[in-house]
């Protein structure tokens, strides 16, 4: 919200710097987010007349005599073809500062600081300026926007700085105003927070008008009262359309908006002082000269003031003529029934439409507006009526029309006018508070908001201004009270009366830190990324058309189509992350996520979706498939578990390098290579794994820590060198190994070798076997009869042979 | 005649262990002396030759010789053993400026290290974790959070949407909800969690994660609200850290504040970090609007409560001055090696 210091100080007397009364709204909650200081730019600018003026031989150029007053009489040359003698322009003395322009004398280019020049041989102690270059255009001041000289008045004194006189010396507070405050989006609502800051009276516009008796028969309905619930409309005629004069345009210059003529200024201005809407219809274009208040028929079209058609369904509110939409509700006129330069004769119109309803319609059709914005942040009624009322009062006071007496105000059931009395308890706001403000003090402050305050007791007795529809209950009372006496004022306690409570994480809450813990103890780094992803992330994946995974939850809104799927799977964030990583010249790397995918029960989503946490680990560099199976395997020892893998085959990764991951005869994740197919895609240069496990089924896994007494006697490991096929698994001989004895507690494969000394076809596995003794100690000559079961089981079942 | 013979054998011994700079060979040597076949042996065994009356003196002259020889072979020992290890040393020598070797962790990402500082602080205080969905329905997040359907406040906030009633939860305050209408007072909860709005910039995220913490007790007041915030910005922030609070809204709150904590960068002076006002924001709360408290079934008038909402990701930003949002989501590998702890 912008709210000019010159416009706030025709409502409240303003004593204080622009920078204290910043301060003072910052601690009321009103964040001024830029105190802008409009001049800020141009220094060193003062009136000049022009007391002699000669052409230059052979140029465009003059050169002038500048009477500057108390800086002298100046020689300054000047190109402008609206130099002559005695008239008034600004001068940028020598050290001044200004804006550049570019060749068109309007573009700003930059700043520049006036030197002493010298053009064709003639010698220059300033520069006479135009509008553009001292930040002015012609809604500022009349002229400016003229490409030649800013020709001042013959009153401004010879050598005055400028800045003043054109208003170049304002400040823009541009505000940050809560959503519970519509009513402050507006100069009028900052000017009654600034009057109860500063503790001063508010003065408010003059709303008063003369009306002519008209006999004009208007008829307005309203047909749709839940979205409509005030309709005020107001007969103008013999409109002259016409130039608004300076003070309007400047008002609406200093807020951003150019001017148009007088009767759309009028709207304009009304919106910017009191946050209301209005729009003026040119009654000569409204069809049976009558208003209707209604949903859109499905199909009915409009064309809006600029120039663009929309379709219309019944969620759009319209305001219609005796046949057709003249304008959406709230949003935007029709262009049929806009003000020309021809409009003799207009409707005002005044409403209250439900914000709902204005943001439905503005969403839909992507059409939004200074207007539309404020309906839906609401307006109040107590306000559509009063700036009507304003509007016709500036309509006489611009003198471009004859307000007459027809007016029509649709009341609806829906409608009402904001007045409110409550009774309140202090000792209750106080209780809120923790703090005692004296009764005194609270109803002063609540009177400075504008509240009709008394107090009996402990009873205080309210009437809330009509444009406070955000106040409900008495927090919202002690919220006035201690934004206005003071945040400052709350010191600290530490709960005194609550009970004492047992707080920190929950069983689940810590298996999850111990897994991460485990995870980062293996070297590995946790990522977090983006709950959704694209289609096409899992098309890259070849993630079949009926895998669970397409059956996923789609975002209606979603920032753009790379993030509108709900994820069902870690590996396409992962692989991106990955990716992203080998991009970037990190050639090497080591990653984990644990993260919720979103599994819907049935589709469209009725219900909420089961939300499962996944553990995925991605490895890229120089690593191989047994790095990632080792963290995979560190997650099971730390859960006191073992794993198995099984050979098997995902749609995106190698066939001969994946496996599942099983554990208690349930697979619970995989582990493999990107298949090189998909590498080769993306263009990686570096092998890259994934892994992923479910994170419920892997800590169902986890075993509970038990102690074990220390075997009585030494364990005795054995190595086994064994000649197999070479299709036969590490895992199946390890499986094998454990099988035949039970004292065995460890098998550990130390060598692999496949080569010409044990034949094709065949692969030579060293394993250390650990055996723990049980009651007994176990003898050499007890672990050799062990050995020997190992051996003939393993001949017997996988045809291995001792090397 | 034995007297030449074991000067001999003095001499031989001193000759050949001139040279001697191993322990290996002076054991040798010795051995060859003192072994069977060895010379100091043979002496010995020459007692058998000598008369009877003069065995004694020429047992003691050979005795003598033995411990002589002992005596000269033990510091022969002592100087070689020193020659050796001074060889070893020179030896093993390293150069003491290569790299050392250490196990290489991983590291946890920002946002964690940050939620779990933040716990460590509330839970001394008192306050449980706890975990709601993530996709939410309008009811927990909006609804009951007393912003109806129409609410301006629902502005505030760009929410993704699955259907009409189902969306990604904008704020973890959702979850407040479900823990008041399913425990009574005195509740302590924090409620970490990500969260979802349609924003996509430097300092915005469409996914992010927040930390909610919520006290209803008797008698909590904003005095409480303050005095738990002081003890947290100095725990998080540092020792000399103040809070102050400003006015504020949001719709489950009444009164709402935004927090701000002294900027712990340059004291409160003003510098970078804080844009030169000394204050820097942390967070909103405010003491739960009574409406909320209603729709989950506690009585306002026996019980109230305060609570409070801060952005992980700002708090991570903030602690270890990272200036892109974005980074915490790419997972660029030089980023997350920064966060060895």
């Amino acid at each position: 919200m912008k709210a000019p210091l010159s416009w706030l100080k025709d409502y409240v007397d303003i004593d204080v710097t622009p920078e204290e009364l910043q301060k003072k709204l910052f601690g009321c909650g009103f964040e001024v987010e830029e105190l802008i200081e409009v001049g800020k730019d141009i220094s060193g600018v003062v009136v000049g007349e022009v007391t002699e003026c000669e052409q230059i031989e052979g140029t465009h150029l003059h050169v002038c005599s500048v009477d500057c007053g108390e800086h002298g009489v100046l020689q300054i040359c000047c190109g402008a073809d609206n130099v002559e003698k005695g008239i008034k322009a600004p001068v940028a003395l020598i050290g001044a500062t200004v804006y550049a322009t570019a060749k068109d004398h309007v573009t700003v280019e930059g700043m520049m600081t006036i030197k002493k020049g010298k053009l064709r041989g003639v010698e220059s102690y300033g520069m006479l300026c135009a509008g553009a270059e001292i930040g002015v255009n012609g809604d500022m001041f009349d002229g400016a926007d003229y490409n030649g000289l800013l020709i001042l008045p013959k009153d401004f004194p010879n050598g005055a700085d400028v800045k003043p006189l054109l208003g170049l010396d304002d400040y823009i507070f541009d505000i940050g105003v809560t959503a519970n405050r519509p009513d402050c989006q507006s100069i009028l609502g900052i000017a009654r927070e600034v009057a109860a800051v500063l503790g001063k009276e508010i003065k408010y516009p003059d709303c008063t008008f003369t009306a002519a008796h008209s006999d004009e028969h208007i008829k307005v309905s309203d047909l749709a009262p839940d979205l409509c619930p005030r309709y005020i409309a107001h007969y103008v005629k013999d409109i002259e359309i016409a130039p608004s004069p300076l003070w309007m345009r400047r008002r609406l210059a200093m807020c951003g908006l150019r001017s148009i003529n007088n009767v759309v200024d009028i709207t304009n201005f009304v919106l910017l002082e009191m946050g209301q809407p209005m729009h003026a219809f040119d009654l000569s274009a409204l069809s049976g000269r009558e208003i209707v208040v209604r949903r859109a028929k499905e199909g009915e079209k409009i064309t809006t003031l600029d120039e663009k058609e929309f379709d219309l369904t019944p969620d759009n509110l319209v305001i219609c003529d005796g046949d057709k939409p003249a304008a959406l509700a709230g949003i935007m006129g029709g262009l049929t029934s806009g003000i020309g330069s021809a409009t003799r004769e207009l409707l005002f119109e005044a409403a209250k439409f439900a914000r709902d309803s204005v943001r439905k319609t503005s969403r839909a059709l992507g059409q939004h507006s200074d207007s539309s914005a404020m309906f839906e942040k609401g307006v109040n009624e107590y306000t559509t009526e009063m700036a009507m009322n304003r509007a016709l009062n500036l309509i006489q006071t611009l003198g471009c029309g004859t307000v007459t007496d027809v007016r029509r105000d649709v009341k609806t059931p829906f409608s009402h006018d904001g007045a409110k009395t409550m009774k309140v308890s202090l000792k209750k706001i106080d209780a809120l508070l923790g703090i005692d403000v004296p009764a005194g003090q609270t109803v002063k402050i609540l009177r400075s908001l504008e509240f009709g305050a008394e107090v009996h007791g402990d009873e205080l007795t309210l009437k809330v201004p009509p444009y406070r529809e955000d106040i409900d209950d008495y927090p919202d009372i002690a919220e006035e009270i201690i934004r206005m006496y003071g945040y400052e004022h709350i010191d600290g306690t530490f709960m005194p009366t609550a009970k004492v409570t047992n707080g920190g994480y929950n069983d689940e809450q810590k298996a999850e830190n111990y897994l991460k813990k485990l995870l980062v103890e293996q070297g590995l780094y946790e990522i977090s990324t983006y709950s959704f992803y694209s289609e096409k992330d899992l098309d890259l994946l070849k993630i079949p058309a009926d895998a669970p995974e397409r059956k996923f939850i789609k975002i209606k809104n979603p920032i753009g189509e790379d993030l509108s799927v709900m994820r069902t799977t870690l590996a396409p964030s992962m692989l991106n992350t990955m990716v992203r990583n080998l991009r970037r010249g990190n050639m090497d790397g080591a990653l984990f996520e644990i993260a919720k995918v979103y599994i819907p029960g049935e589709l469209p989503l009725k219900t909420f979706p089961a939300e499962k946490k996944r553990l995925c680990i991605g490895m890229f560099g120089t690593c191989d498939f047994y790095d990632i199976k080792g963290a995979a395997e560190a997650v099971a020892e730390g859960l006191r578990t073992k794993f198995e893998y099984v050979s098997s085959t995902r749609s995106f990764l190698h066939p001969g390098v994946c496996a599942d991951i099983v554990c208690g005869g349930r697979t619970i994740g995989y582990v493999g290579r990107l298949d090189p197919a998909i590498s080769e895609e993306l263009a990686l240069e570096r092998k890259v794994f994934i892994a992923e496990l479910d994170y419920d089924e892997l800590t169902a896994c986890a075993q509970p820590f038990k102690y074990r007494p220390l075997p009585k006697f030494p364990e005795v490991t054995r190595d086994l060198a064994l000649v197999a096929q070479s299709d036969v698994t590490c895992g199946e001989i390890e499986k094998q190994i454990y099988a035949a004895c039970k004292y065995v507690t460890d098998v550990r494969l130390f060598d692999l070798y496949v080569g010409e000394q044990v034949g094709k076809g065949k692969k030579s596995m060293a394993f250390t076997v650990t055996f723990t003794p049980g009651e007994e100690a176990i003898t050499p000559e007890k672990c050799d009869s062990y050995v020997k079961k190992i051996l003939s089981a393993l001949e017997r079942n996988l045809n291995i042979v001792l090397r | 005649m034995i007297e030449e013979k074991i000067e001999q054998l003095k001499k031989k011994i001193d000759e050949v262990t001139k040279d001697i700079r191993s322990s290996k060979s002076l054991n040798e040597l010795k051995a060859a002396f003192f072994g069977k076949q060895g010379e100091i042996s043979e002496l010995m065994k020459s007692m058998r030759d000598v008369p009877k009356e003069k065995r004694p003196e020429v047992g003691k002259i050979i005795n003598a010789l033995r411990d002589w020889a002992n005596e000269r072979f033990d510091s022969l020992a002592e100087t070689v053993k020193k020659i050796e290890l001074d060889a070893l040393y020179k030896s093993e020598k390293i150069d003491v400026t290569l790299p050392g070797r250490k196990i290489q962790t991983g590291a946890y990402h920002p946002d964690t290290l940050v939620v779990r500082e933040l716990v460590d602080v509330f839970s001394g205080m008192g306050f449980e974790i706890f975990e709601g969905p993530e996709i939410e329905n309008d009811y927990y997040n909006f609804t009951a959070l007393n912003t109806p359907k129409d609410h301006p406040a629902r502005d505030m906030q760009d929410t993704f949407y699955i259907t009409d009633e189902l969306l990604l939860r904008t704020q973890t305050s959702a979850g407040q909800i479900r823990v008041m209408e399913n425990k009574k007072p005195p509740i302590k909860i924090l409620s970490p969690g990500k969260v979802y709005r349609s924003d996509d910039d430097a300092t915005h995220s469409p996914m992010f994660s927040q930390m909610e913490g919520l006290v209803v007790d008797r008698g909590i007041t904003l005095f409480d609200l303050k005095g738990m915030l002081d003890e947290f910005a100095k725990k998080v922030f540092g020792p000399s850290v103040k809070t102050r609070l400003r006015p504020s809204y949001f719709p489950f709150t009444e009164p709402s504040v935004e927090v701000d904590v002294s900027c712990f960068e340059c004291g409160g002076k003003g510098c970078r970090l804080c844009k030169g006002t000394g204050w820097i924001e942390v967070l909103g709360a405010g003491m739960v609007n009574r409406r909320v408290l209603e729709g989950c079934g506690i009585d306002p008038d026996e019980y109230s409560g305060f609570a409070f909402g801060m952005g992980i990701e700002r708090i991570a930003m903030l602690k270890y001055g990272i200036n892109n949002m974005k980074l915490l989501f790419e997972g660029d590998v030089r980023f997350l090696k920064q966060f060895k702890d």
